[in-house]
């Protein structure tokens, strides 16, 4: 399925395979840690030279998840840019995804300053009593940083996390990794609840993993 | 020096009062005048060969200055030496500091070597290229007079010989006067060898009496499959029992652990025997190196951590357990055996199963009949090595780039490389050389005054901490309870991975509980009294050569050729062909079955590994097409075993090479055997970083895996230089579709069998390591089954609520 639907605190949102998160009554669509502009912040600091296709990457999903999804607002939940520089050289590549669009930066931990780019910038943001911020705290929230994965079948997947008090996005940006579930703090903030791995499909699973028979050549 | 003596006094006098006399290839070795290889079993004294000419030297006294460099592939080789050489430097009296430089040798040493270098320096290439990436090269290596470069043989055959011929010509040019000496087991092509020196003379010693090889009798029969041999380690034990000292090679890590635990399990006169394999702790081997030096062991149970020419004198009998996979590894291990020049060596084979027994038969032939495994050397030295080559040198100092293009085409692997390749190398290393120009400010080199300089300095540092051409996977230390308990060796992360808290392995000869991870250290409590759950960790993977997969299916095909085989083997093929058709020369013979709820196709092609990784592409490609949903592939030198979610019915129309040969390009540029090669050229060539200064702290949000450049080079800059080094590499390990297209014409008869269980033949096949994963429908819909029954399972519904 490309998406599935769930609720979390009365809200009901739908999960996309592509790692963004669809709010419907809100005609909104979020996604964390897109860290546009990572190649270029390596290579400034005297590091490989990635390929520096990434942020086009990035925002051609980006663009096909908005015209999907119908959104009107685009709510980016923090690490946005791989630092605040990056940023500076981005403005034309994001002109005209802010012209169509209201967009919302919440800030991260690698973009902490507001941008010279249309839209709100704010740490955080409520929502029909949610609060939208980059890390976890005080529930119920929604957020990223941590680009949550897990292990299913044998193969590692970036995951929506959702528990009680928190729903946490995976990482929307083609050049970034993931922290597995349940690895500290992730058990501490989800330790039950579901997850929705994506890649080809969307699919949910129950948090803890139900102890499974390992197929020998699974 | 063109009159110099055989001999000087002092040292002919040495080697009378030792009682020996100088072989002639040493002597050749002494009288060289140009660069020169010497070819010699082992146990002919190769090492004192290429050294003789700079002890002659120093019966004259010596400058202060480096005189010497020896390279070695192995770090206790240069230990080795180090200890070999101080005998007769002393004995002699010469005033000549020998020193050794390794990546174990401490900063403030190597520092102090680089201002003052000792006259005999003793090395490892990966060192050399650091060494070469010191602003201070040009001081330290001008009166740089001799190379000796050990173990030469093992050397080019990998990049790591790549990347030591493009150092070698580097020091060349800072040392114009500078003579090499290269030392070689016997290998069959030594005139390629010689041109991989940049050309030399060849000195060919006498090969000495025929090896004494033959297969261990037992008492007990091998099993049908299994890679352990522990069936034989009473018989094992009676051999070691007999001889002085043996050295006892097995194939793999986890094999070596298995095989050590059933020798002492029958050890009844508790022989001191030991272990040493590349995952111990490194004071865990250095102990079992000196207690072997010492003549306090009888055997030792090894890996190919010992499999190059260690020089310990007393070895008397090499036993091999599981069959040598590659004829020309069998002969150089048994070099290893007697090193009493003029004494034939001793070794014994024991087969792991019937399978492997057939493979030494066909071996032990092969052997008489002196028919070597050809010396597989690429045409072109890898581009990936040369693009560091080109940043290493970028850290000493500014480039020219046209007197390093000609200083690079005088290094033999390099000899043939064209100007444009060598530019596109350079343009990689200087902007990343993508299709898209994004980096002009932030170049890794910049142009000044025709010179290519470092833009940053400070990436000099990152950039020698990621030297090196051997791409080993992740390895995590394994210590013993919380908090900073004993080392205990290394395992693969993938292993670890696998671990549940409470499954049980072996390491170090004892069986571990597995705890937990922690700060990329793994924490095991040992538990004794427990079977190892599960033991199966990676080694060395080797191929078998196609021509012995050709004589043992020639062997198998002609019962009139059983009779060399012991009555076992003979029962076990008659086995196999009660339930299924033999393979013979001629045909294709495959078989399908069903264990576990998947279906299984068998191909015994025996057409070596590489055609048989090729075919598994292509074959998993069709039954994709076809519906079946392949889930992966394992591939021997023998056959290829593929596993999905429906059976293969006809196998006919999956093999025709029609439509094997439609979408080949596509399939194959997304598969994993593609990514794996990617990840190792992007390593090596510098655009992924394997050290990062302090250590492994970053977490794995900061890291992401090399597959997602992979992908997104495929997509955005399919042509880009590092693509073009991944097509040509994963092209070596696979075979091209000319060759697979003619084995199949060769083959016009194929021979399916539908049987009700596993095989004798397939047995093996089920527990082969280093599986290629098929990333397409049919795990979808595994992954899709499972998490639906792990929903069921939790009492969850797909649309169920959490939290108000």
């Amino acid at each position: 399925m490309d998406s599935l639907d769930f609720s979390f605190h009365g809200q009901q949102f739908r999960a996309r395979a592509s790692g963004a998160l669809s709010w419907p009554r809100q005609q909104a669509l979020l996604v964390a840690d897109l860290h546009l502009g990572k190649s270029e912040r390596m290579a400034r600091r005297g590091g490989a030279l990635l390929p520096p296709f990434e942020t086009a990457a990035t925002l051609a999903r980006l663009e096909a998840e908005i015209t999907d999804t119908g959104a009107r607002h685009l709510i980016c939940l923090g690490d946005s840019f791989d630092d605040d520089q990056a940023a500076i050289g981005l403005q034309d590549a994001l002109a005209g995804l802010c012209a169509d669009l209201s967009v919302t930066w919440i800030l991260g931990n690698h973009d902490p300053r507001p941008k010279a780019l249309p839209g709100l910038h704010a740490k955080e943001q409520q929502i029909a009593g949610l609060s939208l911020r980059h890390v976890a705290r005080q529930g119920p929230d929604i957020s990223g940083h941590y680009h949550p994965k897990l292990r299913v079948a044998g193969q590692r997947h970036p995951a929506f996390l959702i528990g009680t008090d928190h729903l946490i996005l995976p990482a929307f940006g083609t050049y970034t990794g993931g922290l597995d579930w349940p690895c500290a703090p992730l058990s501490a903030l989800v330790p039950e609840g579901r997850a929705i791995l994506t890649g080809r499909r969307a699919v949910m699973v129950p948090l803890p993993l139900p102890a499974r028979r390992k197929s020998r050549f699974g | 020096m063109l009159d110099q003596p055989a001999l000087p006094n002092r040292l002919a006098q040495w080697f009378t009062a030792q009682g020996w006399a100088p072989h002639p290839h040493q002597i050749a070795m002494l009288q060289a005048q140009g660069d020169a290889l010497l070819i010699a079993p082992t146990g002919g004294g190769k090492t004192l060969a290429g050294f003789l000419p700079t002890l002659a030297a120093a019966c004259n006294s010596l400058p202060k200055g480096l005189h010497t460099l020896y390279v070695s592939p192995l770090k206790a080789l240069t230990h080795d030496i180090g200890r070999n050489l101080a005998r007769p430097v002393a004995d002699l009296g010469l005033a000549l500091r020998i020193e050794d430089r390794t990546g174990d040798t401490s900063a403030t040493t190597r520092a102090r070597q680089r201002v003052d270098p000792p006259h005999i320096l003793l090395t490892t290439p990966e060192s050399l290229a650091l060494m070469l990436s010191y602003p201070e090269a040009p001081r330290i290596f001008p009166a740089l007079k001799r190379v000796v470069i050990d173990e030469i043989h093992a050397l080019a055959e990998s990049k790591r010989g790549d990347q030591l011929a493009l150092c070698l010509t580097r020091l060349r040019t800072l040392a114009p006067g500078l003579r090499m000496a290269g030392l070689s087991a016997t290998v069959e092509n030594p005139a390629a060898l010689a041109a991989f020196m940049g050309g030399a003379e060849i000195v060919q010693a006498d090969p000495g009496p025929p090896p004494d090889i033959a297969i261990l009798p037992t008492t007990l029969v091998p099993p049908w499959s299994g890679a352990g041999g522990a069936y034989a380690a009473r018989d094992v034990m009676a051999a070691i029992a007999e001889a002085r000292l043996t050295l006892v090679f097995i194939n793999t890590r986890a094999q070596a652990e298995l095989f050590f635990q059933a020798l002492w399990a029958v050890n009844d006169e508790n022989l001191p025997i030991g272990l040493h394999h590349g995952s111990l702790a490194r004071e865990q081997r250095r102990k079992v190196e000196a207690a072997m030096a010492a003549g306090e062991l009888r055997a030792v149970v090894a890996t190919g951590s010992l499999d190059l020419g260690l020089d310990w004198g007393d070895v008397d009998l090499v036993i091999q357990i599981g069959a040598p996979k590659n004829i020309k590894r069998l002969v150089q291990r048994i070099g290893r055996a007697n090193h009493r020049y003029d004494a034939p060596s001793r070794a014994r084979i024991v087969p792991a199963n019937r399978f492997e027994l057939l493979e030494c038969v066909a071996a032990l032939q092969a052997v008489e009949a002196h028919d070597l495994d050809g010396d597989g050397r690429d045409p072109l030295g890898g581009l990936d090595v040369l693009c560091q080559h080109l940043l290493l040198l970028a850290c000493a100092g500014p480039l020219d780039a046209d007197a390093l293009y000609t200083e690079i085409t005088r290094a033999g692997p390099y000899a043939s490389l064209s100007r444009a390749e060598f530019d596109a190398c350079l343009d990689f290393v200087a902007t990343g050389g993508y299709a898209l120009r994004a980096y002009d400010r932030w170049q890794r080199l910049v142009q000044r005054d025709g010179l290519w300089h470092l833009r940053d300095p400070r990436a000099a540092r990152d950039i020698r901490m990621n030297i090196g051409t051997i791409v080993a996977p992740e390895l995590l230390s394994v210590r013993r309870g919380p908090r900073g308990g004993a080392p205990l060796g290394e395992i693969e992360e993938a292993f670890a991975a696998s671990l549940s808290p409470g499954d049980t392995f072996l390491i170090g000869g004892q069986t571990v509980r597995y705890d937990r991870l922690r700060d990329m250290v793994v924490e095991v409590t040992p538990q004794p009294t427990r079977e190892p759950k599960i033991a199966v960790f990676n080694g060395l993977k080797m191929a078998t050569s196609t021509e012995l997969s050709a004589r043992v299916l020639a062997l198998i095909g002609d019962r009139s050729a059983w009779d060399a085989l012991p009555e076992h083997t003979r029962d076990w093929l008659r086995l196999q062909s009660e339930i299924a058709t033999l393979p013979r020369p001629g045909t294709m013979t495959c078989e399908s079955f069903a264990r576990g709820g998947q279906s299984y196709f068998a191909l015994y092609s025996f057409a070596g590994r590489n055609a048989n990784q090729t075919l598994g592409l292509l074959l998993t490609h069709r039954m994709e097409q076809a519906g079946l949903a392949p889930l992966g592939f394992v591939v021997t030198d023998y056959a290829l075993l593929i596993w999905s979610l429906e059976p293969v019915r006809d196998p006919g129309p999956l093999l025709d090479p029609e439509g094997l040969r439609n979408g080949f390009d596509d399939w194959l540029g997304g598969n994993a055997v593609m990514k794996r090669t990617f990840r190792a050229v992007a390593v090596v060539a510098g655009l992924i970083q394997r050290n990062l200064p302090g250590g492994r702290k970053s977490g794995k949000q900061a890291t992401f895996s090399s597959d997602i450049l992979y992908d997104t080079l495929r997509k955005f800059d399919p042509d880009h230089l590092l693509m073009r080094i991944t097509r040509t590499e994963a092209m070596r390990g696979l075979a091209d579709f000319g060759r697979i297209e003619e084995m199949l014409a060769s083959r016009p008869e194929i021979v399916h069998s539908l049987t009700p269980h596993v095989t004798p033949f397939a047995a093996p096949l089920m527990l082969e390591a280093g599986r290629v994963p098929i990333r397409a429908s049919g795990r979808a819909r595994l992954l899709e089954e499972e998490a639906a029954a792990m929903m069921r399972e939790a009492g969850l519904q797909i649309e169920a609520e959490t939290g108000i």
